[in-house]
């Protein structure tokens, strides 16, 4: 049972983490109904870049704020530079693009903090975080703070007149201008607060898996398939999707563990955790596209 | 000069179709038309004026817009136009696909806006007879061209205008 409790709360951890990586692809999907195969290395990157603060000296949570602003300007950087002059570019184009992104991310990083694996810090006290046999003290920490996080963004979203502004102007460009928004910036601000998502997920992330430059390529996959059950045009479901992934994924594992111990068969372990996330994605979009909480887009030709 | 510019003149237009964004609420669309003007006291003024046209738009307040009727979401589309304050308001056929007791109602409140709020309006309306009624200044327009134009009394007396358009 302890062992059950335990694989959930993990499950929780790395779901928070799938959650935040979902929630980033679908703020920028729903604006430009296109994927960003580049959102992981980008967050990568961003671990760097506090890795790199926090050897400068910094505390870990200033180098955590300063790398998740820094984060914001390069989202906004590249949305205004690389994809601005490619709006009305073929969809070919864009992905070719994502896909160019990632490698020179992957390599800038590789090139200037080298491919060796480094170890990363977790900020949660070890004696007084969490609780004994359950849920381990970075666990909870990560927990919490993708909550904090995902919580301020929904307030955003929700309560304030920008955060309606580029709702708006993700539902609904044209009308957006009819009201005088300005949509191309609301582009470029959805990609600076993607950006920001995802650098907190690799922060928080990096202590689990350590800080390597290839160290979010297996979670932008769990992030996918998190954004897909969830329904890729629908933020909250992305959110939910992300931990629903992190929690099945221990849970078949851990269920493949109980059978080979009692019928010594060994069917599932953890080995195949990314394979239940891919599997997850092909059941997901071949019986129901739209994802459990998306709804089916007719569109009017 | 881009459209969002041309907005903070403003000049509001109502789009041909329901202009509203459909997942947003009532609510939200009457702020989001707000959203270029700063003086937040007068903008909720404002508010309380559009519910003395468009009662109905309270009473809904929090419910998406896109689950209104053609006749509502109309008049939320004309509301959001006023919430901007404009000097000048662009209409695109707002009889379109509405039920004709509808259509007298929201000319109704037209020709109240343009009284009251002096706001000037330019409609462009394939219902003559409705359309005549409703402005001082007419233009009848075939394939593109101004082929009659004049106050609207008087093209609405015109022999040809009566026979093609208003059908008497």
């Amino acid at each position: 049972m302890e062992q059950f409790l335990q694989q959930v709360a993990s499950g929780l951890a790395n779901g928070a983490i799938y959650a935040c990586v979902a929630l980033a692809l679908v703020m920028i999907y729903v604006s430009t109904d296109h994927i960003n195969f580049a959102q992981g290395e980008m967050a990568m990157f961003s671990t760097y870049i506090s890795w790199q603060l926090m050897s400068w000296g910094l505390s870990f949570w200033f180098a955590f704020i300063l790398a998740v602003v820094l984060s914001f300007v390069m989202g906004v950087v590249i949305e205004r530079v690389i994809l601005r002059p490619l709006h009305n570019a073929p969809v070919l184009s864009i992905v070719v693009v994502f896909i160019g992104l990632l490698a020179i991310f992957n390599s800038v990083a590789g090139a200037i903090w080298s491919y060796l694996i480094k170890e990363y810090p977790s900020p949660f006290p070890k004696s007084s975080f969490g609780i004994a046999g359950v849920i381990g003290p970075h666990q909870l920490g990560v927990v919490l703070v993708t909550l904090i996080v995902l919580g301020l963004l929904f307030a955003f979203f929700r309560y304030t007149p920008l955060g309606l502004a580029m709702r708006a102007a993700a539902q609904n460009p044209q009308m957006a201008r009819l009201v005088g928004v300005r949509v191309d910036w609301m582009l470029a601000l959805g990609w600076g607060l993607a950006a920001s998502v995802g650098a907190v997920a690799g922060i928080m992330v990096a202590h689990i898996v350590y800080l390597d430059p290839n160290m979010m390529a297996g979670i932008l996959l769990y992030a996918f398939a998190g954004a897909l059950v969830g329904g890729i045009g629908n933020p909250g479901g992305a959110v939910l999707g992300g931990f629903i992934v992190g929690v099945l994924e221990n849970m078949v594992a851990f269920a493949g563990n109980q059978i080979e111990k009692t019928t010594g068969i060994y069917i599932i372990g953890n080995g195949e955790k990314l394979t239940v996330a891919l599997i997850i994605v092909i059941f997901v979009l071949t019986v129901r596209p739209a994802g459990l909480f998306g709804r089916v887009v007719v569109k009017r030709v | 000069m881009p459209t969002e510019e041309v907005v903070r003149l403003r000049i509001a237009h109502v789009p041909e179709g329901r202009g509203t964004f459909t997942t947003l609420t009532v609510d939200e669309n009457l702020r989001i038309a707000a959203y270029t003007r700063r003086d937040k006291a007068a903008v909720n003024r404002e508010l309380e004026r559009v519910f003395t046209y468009f009662p109905r738009l309270q009473e809904r307040l929090q419910q998406q817009a896109g689950t209104l009727s053609g006749g509502e979401q109309q008049m939320l589309a004309i509301a959001r136009a006023l919430m901007l304050g404009p000097r000048l308001m662009l209409l695109d056929e707002p009889s379109f696909g509405l039920a004709p007791l509808i259509v007298v109602e929201i000319f109704r409140i037209l020709q109240r806006i343009n009284e009251e709020e002096k706001v000037s309006i330019l409609l462009v309306e394939q219902n003559a007879a409705l359309a005549l009624d409703l402005a001082d200044h007419a233009y009848v327009l075939e394939t593109g061209h101004v082929v009659m134009s004049g106050p609207s009394s008087v093209v609405k007396n015109d022999e040809n205008i009566r026979k093609s358009y208003l059908g008497y």
